[in-house]
């Protein structure tokens, strides 16, 4: 029977329970030491396979306070004493979902998941990938096996091609304003199309990164070797046509809030802070197409830039976008997800605004309740930081 | 069983709402129950008993990964929620912690916060006075890790 790539990965038929191999299992400081304890009360001494085990310090790093450092400790203590192979310590560390296809553990037909619910974004080359919980995590790391139902394939076929200035972020801005924050509960959400073919690996995982917003099990796309065959069975086929797509503004206080940049310049939303990184946009053409737009000019707001991981941080510096953004008046902070979940690096006070090149603005998201979290391209942020207000980046292009 | 429950209409009830990521720097359960609930009502971590169940719109769970949304909420003494739908992530948490996650479709605005149900889950009904709300049976790989208490006793 034809399959979607999800299908074939996965290996079985729509809604069936399948227990599946994991060939990549992704570990970080928050999510895997309660895991870790699990193990321990039941005297599981030892991982399944040490080889196929990835670990990074990402969310709170470096230690924001003890509680942390103690979490940060007990990741860390038990990758060595487990023999982890790829063990990112502080210092060659990255934001997990940039780290690992960066370092090359990511490869088309793989089933990988990870402790962390933007897993989904390794489906930009090809795996199946997806976000789990602590219990999973640590069933895993005792089995190297988990569950999974099959699920039901989105199909959403991106065509025409996107004007100067609009970007990756902004399709899958759009994608999630037409179907919602749970328009894709439980599936998967296979993307293609002329403009997502064109699309470098790096804005693939863009796309797929934010799956999980729309409610997605995993974000794909296919491969030279791994497609859907022909006549496969998608639940619904979407036919996008972004040739007239403007860059996009998602309001507080959900993803699927996008408004189109012409009227959110409209609205003159004075900005607190600016802030560009993350798993979905803090790899290095995202840090590039700011600097092109903030190249010898200033902000007009606090702005925080994170290189994703130690190796993008080192090229910029070696091409000069350190400097570029420090002169322009931004803070360049060590990789971290920091102030993407308001941990630290960049929390915002009672009635702050910030745009941001993350993927979630839900309440309290980056710091006070009442605090308000826009989120844009790398490029629209950029552009915002220079006016202190939400600004459309097309003029800087 | 008879349960008081908490009423959030609302669809979309996320992670960051449930247990904000300010109190992730910790797993303890009984730090993260102080939390429950904290972004989207303050006064629920006061209000709620041992027993009570919450009820929510769609979608509920959705955002991160953190189990620890199950773990407050069941900290504060939460026996059960009960949703329109689930998020992925969060129903998987809450299976595999033996944390009863009701998936019912025909939730309305009929039920109020401090009103007293019943959950019949062999029957699949939820009944408040003469009003019954009927949800789909628990499937049964759900009911054998229910059983056991935890996904890792399955092992």
């Amino acid at each position: 029977m034809a399959k979607t790539i999800t299908e074939k990965i996965l290996g079985g038929a729509v809604g069936e329970l399948v227990e599946r191999e994991i060939d990549l299992m992704m570990c970080h400081e928050v999510t895997t030491p309660p895991a870790l304890k699990m193990l321990a009360e039941r005297g599981i001494s030892k991982v399944w396979d040490s080889n196929k085990i990835v670990v990074t310090p990402d969310h709170f790093v470096p230690n924001k306070d003890i509680e942390s450092a103690q979490l940060a400790k007990e990741l860390n203590d038990w990758a060595v004493e487990q023999g982890i192979k790829h063990h990112y310590k502080l210092g060659c560390h990255g934001v997990c979902h940039a780290i690992l296809p960066e370092q090359g553990h990511v490869k088309p037909g793989l089933v990988i998941v990870g402790a962390d619910s933007h897993t989904c974004t390794y489906g930009a080359l090809g795996a199946f990938s997806t976000g789990i919980g602590s219990t999973d995590c640590a069933y895993v790391l005792a089995t190297g096996k988990l569950w999974f139902k099959v699920p039901e394939t989105l199909r959403f076929n991106i065509t025409g091609r996107l004007q100067p200035g609009v970007t990756a972020k902004d399709v899958i801005l759009y994608i999630i304003k037409e179907i919602g924050v749970d328009g894709a509960q439980y599936k998967a959400m296979e993307f293609g199309g002329e403009v997502i073919d064109r699309m470098s690996d790096e804005e693939k995982m863009t796309i797929c990164n934010m799956a999980i917003e729309a409610g997605g099990k995993n974000g794909i796309i296919e491969t030279e070797d791994y497609k859907s065959d022909k006549d496969c069975q998608y639940e619904q086929v979407y036919d996008m046509d972004v040739s007239d797509l403007e860059p996009l503004v998602a309001y507080p206080h959900l993803p699927s809030n996008g408004k189109s940049i012409s009227e959110a310049e409209k609205d003159g939303i004075k900005l607190d802070q600016a802030f560009i990184g993350s798993c979905t946009n803090g790899r290095f053409s995202d840090l590039q197409a700011s600097a092109g737009v903030l190249k010898g000019k200033k902000v007009q707001c606090r702005t925080i830039v994170i290189p994703a991981t130690t190796d993008i941080y080192k090229r910029c510096l070696k091409e000069g976008l350190i400097e570029l953004f420090i002169e322009a008046g931004c803070v360049v902070s060590t990789p971290t997800c920091g102030p993407c979940l308001g941990g630290h690096m960049g929390v915002l006070a009672k009635g702050e605004k910030c745009i941001s090149t993350t993927n979630r603005n839900f309440v309290g998201r980056m710091g006070h309740p009442e605090s308000e979290v826009y989120l844009a391209s790398p490029v629209t942020v950029a552009a915002s930081a220079l006016s202190g207000k939400i600004t459309d980046p097309r003029k800087y292009i | 069983m008879k349960a008081k429950i908490h009423v959030y209409q609302r669809d979309n009830i996320n992670t960051d709402e449930i247990i904000p990521a300010r109190y992730l720097n910790t797993d303890k359960e009984a730090e993260l129950a102080k939390h429950a609930m904290e972004d989207i009502d303050k006064e629920f971590v006061g209000r709620v008993q041992v027993g009570d169940v919450v009820v929510a719109g769609g979608d509920f769970g959705c955002g991160s990964s953190r189990e620890h949304a199950v773990w407050a909420l069941r900290g504060a003494g939460v026996k059960a929620v009960i949703a329109k739908s689930f998020a992925r992530i969060f129903y998987r948490n809450a299976i595999n912690n033996g944390f009863l996650a009701i998936e019912c479709k025909e939730l309305d605005e009929g039920l109020k916060t401090g009103d007293e149900i019943e959950i019949d889950l062999e029957g699949g009904e939820i009944r408040k006075d003469d009003k019954v709300y009927k949800f789909s049976p628990i499937p049964d790989f759900v009911k054998k890790i229910m059983e056991k208490g935890n996904l890792l006793e399955t092992i």
